[in-house]
């Protein structure tokens, strides 16, 4: 996923002659050929982040369209005011190309593991947030990013994580794709736990329960239009989403749900990382399985969510 | 031992004439109606706009868009009065609008908005943004071929943020020499003297090891300040760093070098009576 998206910004420098690609100190041959293209496009300019967004406002402000390109937990946390001030205030089309969102640094410990930039992000006015799950959509997901106005939080994965992603759903961003038509259960996922989801869909199926999954790629403006019509007739709603549960998917569902709904709602499950640092190294896949975002442990949390709303929740008929 | 330039002693002896007077009568009113402002901020950086706006920057007030003006950021955003003054007598929006500062409908709010204020290039008052913002700009000049220059306007308690040392970093591997840093060096910050809250000294080195070229002038001296900004860039091929020694509160006895007038609510009759005293009557 990451490097199509890097590759993406080499295309469309290709096409348009405002795309910049400005990198703090990314690994070595980051978009080597774009360098050697378009040597005065393809910026590194130092381990100096909140620099880089005052400057790249400047760009902007001049009309260029930089990429700007570190790991997500520098991306967000070390220049949260250059962010919100230079970029969400002046609203200008800077994209924040995050490598490593969620727990892709697993190894490198929780200074490297972005687990509450969906929230500080989306909390800023003007942002737009987005989530890829694989590498096909990052590419039609970066397609769209050119001409959008504002500044874009794009969240990558890992890199090669399964392709689920169809050609035929397209992409719009803030416009929300249905996998699977909702039945009892409605997961709404962002990211790469779509491909979890998918599996967990699979395994609940084999139990005789038939569940839904609407693929929230762009958290903020989150799709409000698909995520009513989505929850017609089902009896839970469960969000999946690698981060903390303050602030990212489940809080944006919930909150979507009580501004829209009142107070006939469905029976929610919000499955996250827990509210804390993790102190734990291994793999992104090893720490999600440990915080209960493995398949199985997704599929079995819901059953048991399922077989309490149905002692305690209405099932929805109507929005 | 930190020897004092011979720019200081000369920003505090040094006298003012009547369009600095006048400048200070605007910024004053706006206070006075306001009943709130950061006084020293702007008394201290007057003479470095009025010289900028009057003598030094390409731009036309009634294009304030024009794609081929010189940008000025005032990245201590707090020193707004001052610039509001320039930008209302230069005829960027009108003088009235002075007498609303911080009003519920006022365009002229405590720091300066891009978007709300005709010739404001970008919104300021978390310091340490602007001259990030102004490597942008003068980058973009630079790919874009067009021959505009960037000022920006920096206070000394500002470049206590390591933002603005990353950004002259940046700018002076670019080699930006369309990118002019001005600094209001009062040596005094909210708190108390720079000297205690965070030594900058010694100063000039530090901008000159950064790879900018470096002058050093009496910041309420309009015929030295005129001469030092037309000479830019100092050094071709590097971005410029004007130090400009400056007295906080300058022109307003009480308010001199006086940390309490870094921010001032409703004046008092004896406070008006001082400044009516100081700058003429307003």
């Amino acid at each position: 996923m990451r490097n199509t998206a890097m590759n993406m910004v080499h295309k469309l420098a290709t096409r348009d002659e405002r795309v910049l690609y400005i990198g703090s100190d990314p690994g070595a041959g980051t978009l080597r050929a774009m360098s050697k293209e378009f040597p005065k496009r393809h910026l590194i300019e130092g381990i100096s982040e909140a620099h880089i967004i005052g400057m790249s406002a400047g760009l902007a402000m001049e009309g260029f369209v930089p990429y700007v390109n570190t790991i997500a937990t520098f991306l967000t946390r070390r220049c949260y005011e250059q962010v919100a001030v230079d970029l969400c205030l002046h609203n200008l089309p800077v994209r924040l190309i995050a490598n490593g969102g969620g727990l892709v640094y697993a190894p490198l410990g929780p200074t490297h593991q972005a687990i509450e930039d969906i929230a500080i992000m989306r909390a800023l006015p003007n942002m737009t947030v987005i989530c890829p799950c694989d590498a096909d959509e990052a590419a039609r997901m970066m397609e769209q990013t050119l001409d959008w106005k504002g500044p874009v939080y794009i969240r990558l994965g890992k890199g090669g994580d399964a392709i689920v992603s169809k050609a035929e759903h397209g992409f719009e961003i803030g416009k929300a794709i249905l996998m699977r038509p909702p039945g009892d259960v409605l997961m709404v996922t962002t990211g790469i736990m779509l491909q979890r989801a998918l599996a967990a869909a699979d395994l609940l199926a084999a139990q005789g329960i038939r569940s839904g999954i609407l693929h929230m790629h762009t958290v903020k403006p989150l799709d409000t239009e698909a995520l009513l019509q989505a929850i017609r007739g089902i009896r839970l709603v469960a969000t999946l989403e690698e981060h903390v549960p303050s602030g990212g998917l489940g809080s944006a569902v919930a909150e979507t749900l009580i501004d829209k709904l009142g107070s006939n709602l469905p029976a929610m499950l919000r499955l996250s990382l827990p509210d804390r640092f993790m102190h734990n190294y291994g793999s992104q896949d090893s720490l999600l399985k440990k915080h209960g975002l493995s398949a199985n442990a997704i599929a079995t949390s819901i059953e048991h969510a399922l077989a309490a709303s149905r002692t305690s929740s209405p099932q929805l008929h109507s929005t | 031992m930190i020897q004092i330039s011979p720019h200081a002693e000369a920003a505090l002896t040094c006298t003012l004439d009547e369009r600095s007077l006048y400048l200070r009568r605007l910024v004053l009113g706006s206070v006075r109606s306001a009943g709130r402002g950061h006084v020293g901020p702007a008394l201290s950086l007057i003479e470095m706009v009025r010289v900028l706006y009057d003598d030094v920057l390409r731009i036309d007030p009634k294009n304030p868009r024009d794609p081929n003006r010189d940008r000025a950021i005032l990245s201590k955003g707090h020193g707004c009065l001052a610039l509001y003054a320039l930008l209302a007598d230069r005829g960027f929006f009108p003088l009235s609008e002075l007498e609303g500062f911080c009003g519920p409908d006022s365009i002229l709010g405590g720091h300066p908005e891009y978007g709300m204020v005709p010739g404001v290039e970008a919104s300021t008052g978390a310091l340490g943004h602007g001259l990030s913002i102004g490597v942008g700009l003068a980058l973009a000049a630079r790919m874009r071929e067009r021959d505009y220059r960037t000022f920006v306007l920096l206070g000394d308690g500002e470049i206590n943020e390591g933002s603005v040392w990353e950004a002259a970093m940046g700018a002076a591997k670019h080699g930006l020499d369309n990118l002019i840093a001005l600094i209001d060096y009062n040596k005094l910050q909210s708190y108390g003297p720079t000297d205690y809250v965070l030594p900058l000294e010694p100063l000039a080195d530090k901008w000159r090891s950064f790879g900018f070229a470096v002058q050093e002038v009496n910041g309420h001296d309009v015929d030295a300040l005129r001469r030092v900004l037309k000479q830019v860039p100092a050094v071709a091929g590097k971005p410029t760093a004007i130090i400009c020694h400056t007295v906080k509160g300058k022109g307003l006895p009480a308010a001199e070098s006086n940390a309490d007038w870094h921010h001032k609510n409703k004046l008092t009759d004896s406070e008006l009576d001082a400044i009516r005293v100081a700058v003429g009557d307003f």
